[in-house]
This record gives C-alpha cells, structure tokens and sequence, in this order.
C-alpha cells in the first residue's frame, strides 16, 4: 500500500508519470465513474467535469438518477474533447473505468478500451442484501468472486486500491472517492494545484483539509504502485467458492400440539407452510424448505423439530450398510 | 462524499458567460429568462429537477409551486396564462396522462399569456412505470412539441417556446428525456426579459369550453396547425446539415448526437420540432439524398408522417422502438442497413454482473408496513413510491401496481369482484394527496371492504425529498399549512381509523389485522419520516452478539442494507452483522431477532 502521506501532503505534489497520462486527441476523453448510490460517484464526475471544462475542453456529464439513492448501482459518463457528441460512452470505449465499489467495478468493465484502458477499483465491497437470501446450509454468497489478480491481469492498466481503508486511516470514510480521484489524477494532464482547487469547490469546507490529504494519497499510492508491479490489495481477495454440502430437511409436526396459530406460517421465510382443512400446520412445499428452524424456535407448543440430515453421511452409512431409508 | 447542489442560479453579475448545465437546469434558465411569471409541477423522475432550480431564482421574478398533482399544475399554469402572465408546467411523461384533461381543451382555448409545458420522457425505462412518448400528444393535442438535443438547445427551445406559444396562440410542448434532463454540458446563459404584460382578455367564445364554442375552437386549432407547419418549413431550429449525400439520416433530440457520434459526415435533417412536421422541408430534403433514415427514440412519430408523404423511409427496421438509443444501437442499425462497415466485436471482460437491484434504505419505515403486510396474506395493490420496491423479495408484499393514485380503486374492484383473501392497498403520503383522495372517498361511497394502509413519511422520497401539502413547507422552503390526514380521512366517512408508529413492529402486526378483519374501509396511517429526507436520520447503531446468534436469519426478512452475512456460521448457515455506518439505530431487526441477540452497539461486548 502506499508509502509516503507525509511526503505527499505537501502543497506540491509530484508530477504524474507523462508516459501514462492520456488526453484527448480528435477523439473525445471517455471517463466512466460507477459505484453504489451514496458513494459520491456524481461528486467525482462533477470534479473531472468542471477541471475539464477549465481547461477549454467542451464536457459532457452524464448520469442517471431515480433510484440511485436507494442502494442501486450508480454511474456517470464524463466525455471532454474538442467536440463531444453522445454523452454516453459506447462500450468498449472507456480510457479510464473509475469505480468505488468491487463488483460495480467489474459490472462495467466491458465498457473499457481493450487494450489500453485505466482501470481503478476501490477494493471495497458492498454487499447487496440480495446477495444473502439463501437460507439453506452451506449456500454461497452472490456476489462476484473474481479477485483482483484475475482482472488486473485482463485490462490495460489495473488498479485495485484499498481507497476507503485509507480514507478511515485519514479520519473519513467518506472521503474514499476522493482518494480515488487522486488516483484519476495521476491518468491525467490536468495539474495537481487545478485538481485540489477543485476538489476543495465539491466538499464540505469543515472536511476540505482531509479531503486533500484524501486526494494526495490517492495520488501517491498510483505513483507507487507504477513503479512496482501492479498492487493488488487483500480485502476482495480471499472468498473461496464453499463447497455446497448436502442436506436433505425433514420436518415433524406433531398435529396433536398444534393449536393453529398460525406463527410458524406467517414467519416462514420461504411461505412454504400452510394451515391444512383441519387447521394443522403442514409443510406444503418441502422443496422450498430450507431448514432455517425459524418455525421449531417461535411455535409457541414446540410442536415443530426440523432435522437436517447429511446426505453425504448418510450416503457412506448406506454404503456401508447397504440399507437406504 | 456528496457535493454541495451547484446553484443554477443567477447573479447579474455573471450574465451571459458559459455554465456547465444539466438539461433541466437548463429548461428551468430558459423559462426564467423568457420571463415566466407563474410555474407549477408535481415531482417526477427526470423532470423533478426543473421546479426545484427555477425556485432557485428570485420570488420577485416569479412563483414557483410543488402541486399536488400533474393536472392541478397545469391547471395553474393555464390560470396564470388566462391571466396574461407567461406561464411554465414541468412533469414526467405519465404525468401528462394526469393532466391531458386540461391541455385537451387548452389547446382548443390557446393562450394569453405564454404557456409550455416541460415533459420529460424516460426511454428505456430507468424509473417509471412505462415508456410512452410524449410527442404522440402533439398530434393528439394539435399543438407543438420542441425536441431540444442538449442543455443549450433546452435553454435556447424553452424560450423560443414561449415566442411560439404567444405567437401562435397556443401551449407548447418541451420534450426531454432521461438523458438530456440528467446530462451537464456547457451552456451560454442569457438575461430575463419580462414581455410587456398583459390582462385578462375578456373573450368568452375563447375562453369558455362548451359545444358551441368549441367547435369553433376547433376550426381555429386546424387553421393553426397549417400556420405552424408553414412556420417550421422555414424555422432555423430545423437544420439541415449537408453532407455525403448517398444516403441521409433525419433525427430529432436526443438522437442527434448519437448519430452524429457514429456517422461524423453524413446529410442529416435535424428536427428541432418533432410536431407538427415540415411537410415542405421533408420532401426536399427526402429528394435531394438516396436512402433516407430515420432515428427516433420510441415511436416513429417522424418516420409514419414521411411514410404518408409518399416516401420510403427506413427507421424502425433498424433502430429499436423499445427501449433507450444509445451510440451503440445507433451503429448496430446502421451496420444491419450496410451503410457502416460490420464491426468484429471486441473481446473483453465476460463476468456474470452482480444483482443489485435497489432496495429501501437501512431504516426506512416502509419496511415493517410490509413484514406486516407479509404476514397477513391479503391481497394486495401498491402504488407508486418507494415501496413499489416491496415487491421484490424478501418483502415480497405487493401483487399489483399501477399508476398513480390506483391503490386504492384497484383494491376496490378487487374486493368487489370477491377475491377470497382480504385486500389491502397500500399508498405514499404524497401519491395519496396525488390522486388517492377521491378513490377513498369512492371506497366509502360504495362501501368497499378494504384496509388502506397509509405510509406517511412526511415528503416525497422517491424524486428525492421534495415538500408537498402534508408536510407544512412550500418549494421555495416557506412555512405552510399541512394536511391532517386522521381528520381529513374521517371526514369522509372512514369511521375506523388509526395512526401508530411505523417502528413499533407488534402494534403494526395487531393494527393491520384489526384494519382487516373490520368491515368496511379503515386506513391505518403508518407514521415515522423518510430516514433520507428532509434530514438524514442517524441513531445509535445496533450490533449483533455474534456468540449468540443462531443464524436463523429472520432479521433477514427485513432486506435490510445494513444487514449481511459475517464470515462465522451455525449449523452451516452465516451467522449476520450489522454494518455500523448503515445502521440507523430503527431497531426493527431487534425485535424480529428470535433470541434477542440484537442489542444497541453500545451495550455489547464482544
């Protein structure tokens, strides 16, 4: 990670490396900013936006709101040129693919030159509740398992940065995209003194002193990690796939205990119970049962036990002793 | 970190230099510096935007009003034009739904003062319930429709709409949609000029909709057309661009730049007006090239009224009427028509994306409205807001929605066709104030047996916080009155009525099947504030005793986003952990914890 804050909140920073700025030519300059409602995504492409229509460049913003607030995946084109028409970049056409959270990262990299495309990622993860709905024993979580070191080596120029890590060192979390856009920064011409005037324009003025040591750092740590290999950070890097065990859920309700109600049929995650003509509680649908015991642990009469039977177990008990159930 | 809202505006100081722009904040300077006096709208993605920037200009220089609904905006609107001021209503493209009662005999009456109506429509369907195309209102309506192509054809078409409005004496339409709205570009700005003003002008036979006036309003509207379409054979705002003339390509708004993006050289007509078409301009221009194209988003609007020209036009067979264009589609057709060489496709990254739908936010107090709408197996209609979002697992609680306002009458014919289960509709704050109010008021009436279930939380949330008449504050932030939605219900006739705390989860599960099980209407008003608007909520965090926690997921049920999976597990199944920074501190997953593992942060050690 990277070596030197103090050396890097100086007022001047050191220049970026020429040989990997890119600018646009008759071509427009595609950045695309993507991330997770909340993050400051559009704050990122606000910054880039304004610092490119400074520097005489016409600019292009684009962005979809709506349900952007609530959890949902976010983006935002930036395009700067000489003459920019769509203000959406086509895929495949990005220089530069920015993005604060892992997965959202890997969501757009087909939007990303080929060959030649940038591309930052914040290692963070945010894990969609989505992900974790599956109840069953040994279920995996959906969320994507590629590692850094499998997409790093499959772009142009990868980056995976633990931004928000070292915005918490700084004292704000929130400040993790801003780390990030002094990532972008090193990818640009534009100068460290007209990126910081800018930054300092979008934050709130009681955080902007820590938003520029976000920026340096962010700034330092790409310098760093160009003259290295390519840096890969931990945080997405472990979760192995599970292997998926096998179990078989078998519940017993005894009908004499039940009084009908109805606890364990309003509770049940996967609606797989129901009252039968004699008001007993019945499992309707064993395939959906997953075996989460909620139903034995709230029925008031105990009149419901969930056994969750190791089929791989059993499977060696049968071969052993030759007698299936 | 969010950023400060970039004021649109204006300081006379900084007069005619160049800003970077969304198109809404774009519309809004070119209603402001034509002079509108008057402007109304109700909040809908993408239009939302237009109101809240032009309320960002002076009150002196003018009115700016959230409405209740889409109708009564335009409807003020027109009241300001009849009373000689120009006069300005934003909406989304449903909206005009709402409010195509008025403007259908608007048109007949026309204008005194200027009067356009910014609807923005949202192709591809990013957050609405549909994608219908506005333009078709301009032959419907007989009016016309501008099609601005970026942030300053917004500014530059909002003006000259109000030129066009007072000159033709008609409502003129500004088409957006969710990409020019949402799109910041560099934008020269002008001044105000307010136009000499003018009174009410006495004119019954205008301004007076029965039979036999209309009739002759009739008449007039036709005779208007023709003068338009004379007008726009000759309008600079439709532009012919010479080029390479093989083949040529008209387009309109949005589209422009895409086709512009793909084919750099190309003879294009570029429509400024996408209603009424230039009949003159269309045929010179389909005569002078080979193959004509056309792009349009949505409908082929523009390519059925060249077809009935005469001409062979080529549109839809290869750009998708489905959906939102894009550069990439855009060359996708013109690949397919063999005008632009095929290209190989480029091999990349080929992971499986994540699933992230959206989700309501940690706390949000729709929440346990629905784990107790789940539990009680009715049926139920929804209605447009956040909560729509309950539909999706794990809340899973909504069966139908509609459109604004339908809750409640849709819960009526259900229960009135005998659906076995009970039925529930359940409505926003806003949305009931929308157009909810005369269905309850017709569930009484007819005496339906539903439960409406009222979720009130004090604003607008799904546009993003904007005030409304319940939540006592104006557009412009000033002091109003507000609804009493306990009164006002009761005095309609509603005689079971209850409000109770949306974070109060049992009284919810005990309110809800008492709503239900009595006979007739009752309305449960669920009450606690958006977490997100007007004031970020943030309580002491909760925190799971890992030890503890037999990972029996039932806080799962919640879907909320502060809940995940830890690394530790029972039986095989992950044990949860609360992200602290998410956690608001609602306690909602405490009290559905089956072993009472949950406690506030600060009471556990771990």
């Amino acid at each position: 990670m990277s070596g030197s804050p103090n050396s890097a909140s100086e007022a001047a920073p050191a220049p970026a490396s020429p040989a990997a700025a890119v600018e646009p030519s008759a071509e427009p300059l595609n950045v695309l900013i993507v991330g997770v409602g909340g993050q400051g995504v559009i704050m990122v492409s606000k910054v880039l936006a304004l610092l490119a229509q400074a520097q005489g460049f016409q600019v292009k913003q684009s962005e979809v709101h709506g349900m952007a607030k609530r959890g949902g995946a976010v983006f935002s084109h930036v395009r700067f040129g000489r003459q920019v028409w769509s203000p959406t970049i086509p895929k495949g056409e990005a220089d530069i693919l920015i993005a604060l959270e892992w997965a959202e990262g890997l969501r757009w990299l087909p939007y990303l030159k080929p060959e030649t495309g940038i591309f930052i990622c914040d290692t963070k993860r945010i894990v969609p509740p989505f992900a974790c709905l599956n109840r069953r024993p040994g279920a995996p979580l959906r969320y994507s398992r590629e590692t850094p070191a499998d997409v790093i080596s499959q772009v142009g120029e990868g980056y995976a940065i633990d931004a928000t890590q070292m915005a918490e060192e700084l004292g704000n979390e929130r400040a993790a995209n801003v780390v990030l856009l002094g990532a972008l920064s090193t990818a640009l011409r534009f100068p460290a003194a007209d990126w910081e005037q800018t930054v300092a324009k979008f934050v709130p003025k009681k955080t902007v002193s820590v938003n520029l040591d976000a920026f340096r750092r962010g700034r330092a740590w790409i310098e760093e990690a160009r003259v290295v290999t390519p840096a890969v950070e931990s945080r997405a890097a472990e979760a192995p796939a599970p292997a998926d065990p096998a179990y078989r859920v078998r519940l017993d309700i005894v009908a004499a205990w039940c009084k009908s109600c109805d606890i364990c049929v309003k509770i049940c995650p996967e609606r797989c119970l129901r009252l039968n003509a004699e008001r007993i509680a019945e499992l309707a649908e064993p395939e959906k049962c997953t075996g989460c015991r909620l139903c034995e642990w709230l029925c008031p009469d105990f009149a419901i036990r969930v056994h969750l039977e190791d089929i791989s177990a059993m499977a060696a008990d049968a071969a052993s002793e030759g007698a299936p159930r | 970190m969010r950023s400060s809202q970039e004021a649109a505006g204006p300081t006379p100081a900084e007069a005619r230099e160049v800003r970077p722009l969304t198109g809404n904040e774009a519309i809004a300077r070119g209603a402001w510096e034509a002079g509108v006096k008057v402007a109304a709208a109700y909040p809908g993605t993408p239009s939302t935007e237009i109101l809240e920037a032009l309320a960002t200009y002076p009150a002196e220089d003018l009115h700016a009003q959230w409405s209740t609904n889409e109708k009564v905006a335009l409807d003020v609107a027109i009241g300001a034009s009849f009373a000689g001021k120009r006069a300005f209503a934003a909406m989304k493209h449903v909206g005009l739904n709402v409010a195509a009662d008025a403007l259908m005999s608007q048109t007949y009456i026309g204008v005194n003062g200027g009067l356009v109506l910014a609807v923005c429509d949202d192709p591809g369907i990013h957050s609405s319930q549909n994608e219908q195309d506005t333009r078709i209102y301009g032959a419907l309506a007989t009016l016309p429709v501008l099609e601005p192509s970026d942030a300053q054809e917004a500014l530059d078409f909002t003006k000259l709409a109000f030129e066009l409005s007072e000159r033709f004496d008609t409502p003129v339409i500004v088409r957006g949609t969710t990409r020019l709205s949402h799109t910041r570009s560099t934008v020269a700005v002008g001044e105000r000029s307010e136009p000499e003003p003018r009174g009410f002008l006495e004119e019954p036979s205008k301004n007076v909709m029965i039979p036999a006036h209309a009739r002759l309003r009739h008449g007039a509207v036709l005779e208007r057309e023709a003068r338009l379409k004379e007008y726009f054979d000759e309008a600079p705002i439709n532009r012919w661009e010479p080029g390479e003339a093989s083949f040529g390509v008209i387009t309109a708004g949005t589209c422009y730049p895409y086709v512009r993006e793909v084919l750099p050289n190309a003879s294009v007509l570029k429509l400024g007006a996408s209603w009424p078409l230039p009949e003159g301009l269309l045929r010179r221009y389909c005569e002078s090239v080979g193959r004509v194209f056309v792009v349009e988003e949505l409908e082929p609007v523009i390519e059925k009224e060249i077809r009935a020209l005469g001409y062979e036009v080529e549109g839809k067979r290869y750009f998708p009427r489905a959906g939102e264009l894009s550069p990439e589609l855009v060359r996708a057709g013109f690949q397919e028509a063999g005008i632009l060489p095929p290209q190989p496709q480029k091999s990349g990254w080929s992971g499986e994306p994540l699933v992230r739908p959206p989700v309501l936010c940690a706390g949000c107090p729709h929440t346990s409205a629905f784990m107790a709408v789940r539990a009680s197996g009715a049926r139920v209609s929804g209605d447009i807001g956040c909560y729509t979002l309950a539909c999706l697992d794990p809340l899973r609680g909504i069966d139908t929605t509609v459109s604004m306002g339908s809750s409640i009458g849709n819960a009526i014919g259900m229960a009135k066709a005998g659906e076995p289960k009970p039925v529930v509709a359940t409505i926003g704050d806003s949305t009931f104030l929308h157009a909810g109010l005369p269905a309850l008021i017709d569930a009484v009436y007819n005496r339906a047996d539903i439960a409406v279930l009222l979720l009130d939380n004090h604003i607008t949330a799904m546009t993003g916080g904007q005030e409304h008449p319940g939540t006592g504050k104006t557009l412009r932030g000033e002091e109003a009155p507000s609804v009493d939605y306990e009164a006002l219900v009761r005095a309609v006739g509603v005689d079971w009525v209850r409000v109770i705390d949306s974070y109060d989860l049992a009284v919810m599960y005990q309110a809800l099947r008492e709503a239900i099980a009595h006979r007739g209407v009752s309305v449960l008003i669920a009450n606690r504030p958006c977490v997100l608007d007007p004031v970020k909520i943030k309580g002491p965090a909760m925190q799971v005793v890992t030890a503890e926690c037999n990972a029996c997921q039932s806080c799962m049920n919640l879907g909320c986003p502060a809940l995940t999976w830890s690394d530790e597990t029972f039986e095989d199944r992950h044990k949860v952990k609360i992200d602290q920074a998410l956690c608001i501190g609602c306690t909602l997953c405490a009290q559905v914890c089956t072993i009472d593992c949950i406690k506030p942060a600060a009471a556990v050690k771990q």
